[in-house]
């Protein structure tokens, strides 16, 4: 199925992601070079004895050069050891697999009601631009760019949890234990995330799909006498597809960030609550876990998302 | 990307914007609201009708009556005149946020660009890996790093989105760098520093004209997240992220008490948004009006 030019473009690709990698990993370990003052007075916290701090010293190892400090958390995150949490011991690995599951349900929900609803709405506003159809379409993507997805996240409470008891205000439940549960309580989350995202997708295939019908190759099917149904899906779809990857995979990107603020009004344990309450407490190696967690995820979404368009467009990997 | 004409002068490249940006009538409209909301947030003192911190005790969480127009929060404090209040705040954090990441991201952006070379492909790789950073996530690890804060919280914001002005400035110098008249300055012997002030940046500055209206409806709904999250502004200064927190945690007593805060940052980011818009539109005439 993988022809030798594209194994090529995906060995060049992953090439490229080390570099982006590693700079990441200095930037995430740089954090800790923004905390004020002595870095091991602020992580023991107030009150601490002169005991703890030099504890902690010694256990960051902050009584070393920063070069030699940042090639061993390298070296530790290589084998999966990103440290320990300071308020609650517990390693810093193990809480983000805890919660990442659950980020990821309301993530991917997100990402599927954007492009379910997204990709009509774009396409229905492509096909009759300039029509109030057209305008009322654009006129709710605004909308949905400007909305505030937590605001909406508490109105969906207000309504659908609070006024009818259709979903659970709050929590969530793991998708191994109960997939249907689990499903339930993301879905308020993920309506709130998806407002943007369908808002992004309708506005972006519109646009590129506006481009493709008013082309000259689109006129000569339509002076041949091509239905115009046809011309839409076969012709007009397929020549936006590798922009709708690219939208899609910015927009999970997105998604991954913003479900951190959702997540808080649904008083769900995922990795938005996760680096909030490390970021209030100063706890520092969580912080810096789950940055560079999410750092990882979007390095990776990107790789696959430039890999399955090399996969539609041929031409791709031949520029 | 639109080839602009030589320009001398920043503000030569500024005005003719505003001008026909009056005609343009979903970008004036967009202008008045802004005009209107930037004007409430400065006249605060006198126009509200309390104090931000009095309290009601008698009328703790109140509906909309003739005394309380928007009714009050759980301490009886009046809404619309935090909300009066909240307007500066909120302002405050997307304009500094948007002013921070311009000192950070024009001159590295620009001078990347003008230099060229290895200087440009090792600053191109930082900024793409910075953009690789969820920003929202990044801004709450440098937030808990500089300490909580409004300040602190769009500072973080601003670090976080300098890499999109740095790489479109880059782009534009890119273009610029190639004019005849950056080539003749040279030639005069004109200092790069100079060059740089008065041939690259008023031409390379239009399409960041754009992004900064883009990104101050970014930046509010960032202040929002960040107050929202308890990492922003503390109490008891009002904005609209903090409004809707406390207003949140007293929904099922008051739920109306939620939409004022909400339908601000929706309104301003909007016509932040549309502003942006119609700029873009109108310095590219390439793409088509919906």
């Amino acid at each position: 199925m993988l022809t030798p030019a594209s194994r090529a473009l995906i060995g060049r690709r992953l090439l490229q992601v080390v570099p982006v990698v590693v700079l990441a990993t200095f930037v995430v370990f740089g954090l800790i070079k923004l905390l004020p003052g002595d870095v091991a007075v602020t992580l023991a916290g107030e009150n601490a004895t002169e005991q703890r701090i030099a504890e902690i010293r010694h256990l960051y190892g902050l009584d070393r050069s920063f070069l030699v400090q940042y090639a061993g958390w390298v070296w530790n995150a290589l084998h999966g050891d990103l440290s320990r949490s300071l308020l609650s011991g517990e390693p810093v690995a193990d809480a983000i697999i805890r919660c990442f599951p659950t980020t990821l349900l309301i993530v991917a929900l997100a990402l599927l009601l954007s492009l379910a609803a997204g990709i009509p709405l774009g396409m229905a506003a492509a096909t009759k631009p300039g029509t109030w159809l057209d305008s009322l379409i654009m006129g709710f993507a605004s909308l949905g760019v400007a909305v505030p997805n937590f605001w909406l996240a508490m109105i969906l409470v207000a309504t659908f949890a609070l006024a009818y008891t259709i979903f659970p205000a709050t929590g969530s439940v793991p998708f191994s234990v109960n997939p249907v549960d689990a499903i339930r309580h993301a879905t308020l989350p993920a309506a709130a995330l998806a407002a943007g995202g369908v808002a992004e997708v309708a506005r972006q295939l519109r646009s590129s799909l506006v481009e493709v019908l008013s082309s000259q190759h689109v006129r000569t099917l339509h002076a041949k006498g091509l239905a115009p149904g046809s011309i839409l899906w076969k012709h007009g779809l397929r020549n936006v597809s590798v922009n709708l990857l690219t939208v899609a995979g910015l927009l999970a990107n997105r998604l991954l960030a913003a479900t951190v603020v959702v997540e808080a009004v649904f008083a769900i344990p995922g990795m938005g609550n996760l680096i909030v309450r490390a970021a209030i407490h100063r706890d520092f190696p969580v912080v810096q876990g789950v940055v560079f967690a999410m750092v990882v995820v979007v390095i990776a979404t990107n790789l696959l998302v430039d890999l399955l368009a090399s996969l539609l467009d041929p031409r791709i990997g031949h520029r | 990307m639109s080839v602009v004409a030589p320009i001398s002068s920043r503000r030569r490249a500024v005005l003719p914007l505003l001008r026909r940006l009056g005609r343009d009538r979903r970008a004036a409209v967009s202008i008045a609201v802004l005009l209107i909301i930037i004007g409430a947030s400065l006249l605060a003192p006198w126009i509200a009708p309390y104090s931000p911190t009095a309290q009601d005790i008698n009328n703790m969480l109140s509906a909309p009556s003739e005394a309380h127009w928007l009714g009050t929060d759980d301490l009886g404090r009046d809404t619309l005149t935090r909300l009066i209040y909240g307007a500066s705040a909120s302002l405050y954090a997307a304009f500094l946020a948007v002013a921070v990441a311009g000192a950070l991201g024009v001159p590295v952006g620009m001078f990347a660009g003008y230099a060229g070379g290895w200087i440009d492909d090792v600053i191109s790789r930082v900024i793409d890996t910075m953009l690789s950073f969820p920003a929202i996530v990044l801004a709450i690890g440098v937030t808990g790093a500089l300490g909580i804060g409004l300040t602190n919280a769009m500072i973080a914001v601003g670090i976080v989105f300098a890499p999109q002005l740095a790489r479109l400035v880059r782009a534009r110098t890119l273009v610029v760098r190639q004019e005849l008249y950056v080539d003749a300055a040279r030639c005069f012997g004109a200092p790069t520093a100079h060059i740089l002030r008065r041939h690259v940046l008023p031409n390379a500055i239009q399409p960041v004209i754009v992004q900064v209206a883009l990104l101050l409806a970014v930046s509010l709904l960032a202040e929002a997240s960040l107050s929202f999250l308890g990492l922003g502004i503390q109490p008891p200064s009002p904005s609209w992220g903090a409004m809707l927190a406390r207003a949140y945690l007293n929904m099922e007593l008051a739920p109306e008490q939620v939409y004022p805060p909400g339908l601000a940052i929706l309104i301003t980011a909007l016509a932040f948004n549309t502003l942006g818009e119609s700029m873009r539109t109108m310095l590219d005439p390439t793409i088509k009006r919906p």
